[in-house]
Parts: C-alpha cells; structure tokens; sequence
C-alpha cells in the first residue's frame, strides 16, 4: 500500500486529486445549474491538455506550441461520430444525397468519402480518438527528435503544424466542414447529449476522465522516467552519454502529451456539442500553454487548476469585454514568467511551507523526489528551454 | 595484440570545414592501462574523445573496442559496450539529488517501459552507497546536486560513470578548478578506481600528471607528438618546444 501511493508522489500528492475530485464532482455539481456546469465541463477539457504539458514541458523541456492540433484530432474523431449519426438518411431526406453529413451535400458531395467510413462504428471511434494523435504525435515527434531538433525550433515547427492544420480544414470544407466546424451533433448511441441529464452523465465521465490523467501524470513523475525527463531537461548530452536513447524517451512523453490532449478534445465535443477549427488553430494552442504556465508548469494539478481559472476567467471577461482579452492573456503569460515562474502552484507550495514551519523537519529527507521547497531553497528554478 | 588492447584506433581523421582537427591518428590502450592525454590547446584532445564516445563522428579511420567498432554505433549503443566519458564541465542534474543522480547513471531502466516501471533493489541501494564512499559524497546523497561545491560535482560525475562500471573509462580534465586538497583526493580516487579498466585522462596540470600517469600521450595539431613513460616525454626536445617549455 506504501508503495502504491509512494509511485503516485505520497500521501500529500494523493490529498490533492482527493480534494480535486470532492470539489469536482461534489461541489461544484450542487452549487451550479446545469448551464453552468456544463461550461465548467468544457474548462476541464483543457485541463487534460495542460496536463499533457507538465509532463512534455515542465518536465521534459519540450515546448510544444500545437497541443491544439491533438486535441483537434481527437474532438475532430468524436465529432465525425456523433455527425454520422445525426446524418441517418430519415434526418436528412431533404438534401440531393440523403444519410451522407449536411454540410457534405451543401458542398455538391454524392457519397461519403472513405475515411469518414469507419466512424461509423463508435468502437473504431474511441479507439481512433487516441489512436490518430497518438500516431500523428508519434511521426512528428520521430521525425524531429531523432535529427535532435528540440527548443525553439521544435516550438515553430509544432506551431507551424498547427497553422497548417487549419488551413487545411478550413480549405477541405466538403470533407470536413469548414471553418463552421462539424455542428449539430444530437445523439451518442441513440442517447440524446442535448438534454440536462445527459450533460450531468458527460460532466462526471469528464471528471473521471481527467482524475485518471491526474494518477497517470503523478505515477510518470514520480517514477524513474519522470526523473528522467527532468535530466533530459538539464542535461540531455549526459544522459545520452549514460545509455539512454533520448529521442526515444522525448518521443514517448510528446506522444503521451498528445493522447491526454486528444481526450480532453473528445470530451469537449460530447460537452459543447460541436467542433471547429477555432479551437485547434495557433492561437488557442499558445492559449493552452499558458493555461499551463499560470498553474504551474512543473505541478499536473496546479495546471489542471489553472487551465479552469484561466478559460473561466476568459468567458466571463470576453462575454463583457471581448476585445480586452487577448490584451489579458498576454499580460497573463509575461507576469507569470517573470515574477511566478511556477505559476499558481508554486505560490501556494510557497506560502504552505511558510505558513506550515513545522512541515518541512518533520517530513524526513525524502530519497524519492526533491520537494519543492528543498528545489526553491537551492535557487535552481527549472530554465527555460532555449 | 588484439588481445592485450582494449581500444585500437587506427589511421583515425577528422575534419571540420576542412581544418583537420585529427589526422591520421593511431592511438592504442591496453586492458588495466592508464594514460594520460597532453597537449597544448586545440591539439585535438577533446576531439579524440568526442569522436570514441560518439558525440563527433569520424571522416576516416577505425576505432575498435573490444574488437567492435564503435564508428558504426550510436553514443547509448557505445555506453552500453562498455564506454563511459566524463565531460569538460562538470554535466551533472542539478535539480535531482546526488543518489537520483546515481541511480539515473545505473545500468537497467534505460528504456521507456523498464524505467516508468523501476524498482530500485536493495543491491543497487549497496552500489549507491559503495560508490558514494568512494567519491567521497556518503554525507551528500540526499542534498541536490546543485548545492555540490564545484569539485564535488567533478566526483560526482566520476561516480555516475563508475556505477555504469565502464571498462573504459574517459575523463576530461576532471581536476580542472579543484583546489590542492581536491586534486589529492582526485589523484587517490583514480589510482583506486584504475583497477579492472582502463582509463583515459586529459590533463593540463603537470604536478596531478605525475601522480597518476605512467605512459603520457602528446598531442600536437591532431597528431601524435610523443609516447611513453613520462620522464621520457618531458625530456622529449619537440614536446618541450611546442608545450612545457612555456
């Protein structure tokens, strides 16, 4: 059992999801209305790609300016799910081709093109809604990382990527529909989504969803991987010079990185109801890393928070004042990086040391994982990649 | 003779942009040998190195090791033949402490499955703890590294090449910026841990030469100056000309 929860960062790093989840599913379910639930349900969908970043880059030092590309993919692969089912031929009678997608007979389309086939099936779908960012993460991340591009480059090239990715969904507007996205999705099995009760059902499967990337995130930094990731960081020569294939081992936690992002996109299509290019361009992917950089980088749970405070402090001041937010965000990031390098969890792992004196003799020197405030006191705040 | 030798390089060149920075080099190490590598700057000593390790690759030449040859390999292929090099600065993880440092440095968990899933085992916390002692960090194993003092962090790096348990050993410059005492130590450390391997230093510092060399190799300009024991190379008239005699 004791070393069930050390693999999981300990007791406190296990108090913490605890916490996470009694407000998740507890608290906030009986304080809000449904509409607004479900707009917390669509914030926690960024929270699995923030997660995704701790670990790629807070600890890995993989800056990756298009995590809107995975969780694209993986919305994209639900979305064209739910759109075939809402497309049966009884639905869409009026169009020139019936039980092919509206927006396919909109643009002079007679049949369904083969990729949309297997969508069919929701088996083939979920196993696609990782599969595809998985692969896709895989070939990027191979191909650069076995030619040792890393830092800024690898930024622009992963931005880039995203750049292109709209462009091409937006141009293949029969295949994919468009900058509108793919829009009135109704059912999932022949359960209606659209109703309260079907949002509460998404809303909890969301939270369990992202507890579990919450586990998996604490078990890979607290093994000897996480670690790993922490040398390739500071030193990726010596740890290539200890036996270690570094690509490999970038390559695995970009394609992790990717798998979590391309859940939280899955579970924002069943939420929000539709999926468009909007949320995968460059913009809402740089939005991602900074939803990550406010919670803290190095700490999968202050990211997770800070992707909620960030997107729900977004809709609330884009709804008053829509043209102060990018303006916002900007300052957001610079403030975060130069005076809260750790963002939000590195303030509060701070002041709970200093409000908590005791905490620190008591808990004995731990051979497991150097804690934060061991790391701070040594002045050696993770760098930047360059 | 392939038998006595551990590393055989052999008609080894390199150039960059043209400037050969290693020129028809043969170079040979015996098992349980240890030499020293002299030379004035850019004489090629790190290149050497960089180039049996892996980190630069040749435009012409062999380097065999164990009768492998390590130009056809990757740098964590060589590793794990048997190969450990110990950089200029001291390349340590300064936010992980000095036993993760090890135990990162350890054999086994060195691919992405076996590391998310690794143990450590009683008989890697004894390793840890065996070669603490012998780089002299016993009280500092639970301390981040970046609070070593310079020359610790030297040691440390010797450390985390000895728990590879390399059966060739490369070391660059590893006394550089130790004070007196610290390069004593040193000079005990490598003259213990020369058992069973062999090792390759390069070196400026004349006086830590004499402590632990026996047979010196000067470079000059990618070439091979002068060999053997070093009361012979320091009368050598050529070696003084181009490098002690200033």
């Amino acid at each position: 059992m004791q070393r069930l929860t050390k693999a999981f960062g300990g007791t406190s790093g296990l108090i913490q999801i605890a916490v996470i989840a009694a407000i998740l599913m507890i608290v906030l379910p009986a304080t809000t209305e449904i509409f607004r639930l479900n707009l917390f349900g669509k914030y926690l969908t960024y929270a699995f790609v923030a997660v995704g970043l701790v670990l790629c880059w807070g600890y890995g030092g993989i800056l990756s300016l298009g995590q809107g590309v995975f969780f694209g993919l993986g919305g994209y692969c639900m979305a064209m799910f739910l759109k075939l089912e809402a497309s049966t031929p009884e639905a869409t009678k009026i169009q020139t081709t019936p039980g092919i997608p509206d927006f396919m007979d909109w643009n002079q389309l007679t049949e369904l093109p083969w990729f949309w086939e297997p969508f069919h099936s929701f088996a083939f779908t979920v196993f696609a809604v990782v599969a595809v960012p998985a692969f896709f993460a895989w070939l990027i991340g191979y191909a650069m990382f076995k030619r040792r591009v890393g830092g800024v480059y690898f930024a622009i090239i992963t931005q880039a990527i995203a750049v292109i990715l709209t462009i091409l969904i937006v141009g293949q507007q029969g295949y994919t529909g468009g900058i509108n996205g793919i829009t009135d999705l109704r059912t999932l099995l022949g359960w209606d989504i659209r109703t309260d009760g079907a949002k509460y059902v998404l809303y909890y499967a969301c939270c369990i969803a992202l507890l579990l990337c919450l586990l998996a995130g604490k078990f890979i930094i607290n093994s000897r991987f996480g670690r790993l990731l922490i040398a390739m960081r500071d030193q990726e020569d010596r740890v290539r010079f200890s036996g270690y294939d570094v690509a490999n081992m970038k390559v695995f936690v970009f394609v992790m990185a990717s798998v979590f992002a391309a859940i939280g996109g899955a579970f924002f299509t069943l939420q929000v109801g539709f999926m468009s290019p909007t949320f995968i361009g460059a913009v809402a992917s740089i939005e991602m890393v900074v939803f990550c950089a406010v919670g803290g980088r190095l700490s999968v749970v202050g990211a997770a928070c800070g992707a909620f405070i960030v997107s729900w402090a977004k809709t609330s001041l884009s709804d008053s004042f829509p043209q102060i937010w990018p303006v916002v965000m900007g300052a957001l990031f610079i403030g975060v990086v130069m005076f809260f390098p750790r963002g939000l969890a590195g303030l509060v792992s701070d002041y709970g040391s200093k409000l908590m004196p005791g905490r620190k003799s008591r808990s004995k020197p731990s051979t497991h994982k150097p804690d934060t405030a061991s790391r701070s006191a040594a002045g050696t705040t993770p760098q930047e990649p360059a | 003779m392939s038998n006595a030798m551990i590393l055989e390089v052999e008609d080894l060149g390199v150039s960059f942009d043209g400037f050969k920075a290693i020129d028809a080099l043969n170079f040979y190490v015996e098992r349980n040998e240890l030499r020293v590598v002299i030379g004035p700057n850019g004489a090629g000593k790190t290149t050497l190195l960089d180039l049996i390790c892996g980190k630069t690759r040749a435009t012409s030449g062999k380097i065999k090791f164990k009768n492998k040859d390590l130009t056809k390999l990757s740098e964590h292929q060589i590793v794990h033949a048997g190969v450990g090099r110990k950089f200029q600065t001291p390349s340590i993880y300064e936010n992980l402490t000095v036993r993760q440092n090890l135990e990162l440095s350890s054999p086994g968990g060195r691919t992405v499955l076996s590391s998310l899933f690794f143990r450590r085992t009683a008989r890697l916390n004894d390793r840890i703890q065996e070669i603490a002692e012998t780089i002299y960090l016993v009280d500092e194993l639970d301390l981040s590294a970046g609070l070593l003092s310079h020359g610790q962090k030297q040691w440390l790096e010797i450390g985390m090449l000895l728990i590879q348990d390399p059966e060739l050993l490369m070391l660059d410059e590893p006394v550089a910026g130790m004070s007196v005492p610290e390069r004593e130590a040193t000079a005990a450390l490598l003259n213990r841990i020369k058992e069973n391997r062999a090792v390759i230093v390069i070196e400026h510092d004349m006086d830590f030469v004499k402590d632990i060399g026996r047979k010196v190799t000067v470079l000059h300009q990618g070439k091979i100056l002068a060999e053997g024991p070093m009361e012979k190379v320091q009368s050598d008239e050529r070696v003084i000309e181009v490098y002690l005699g200033h």
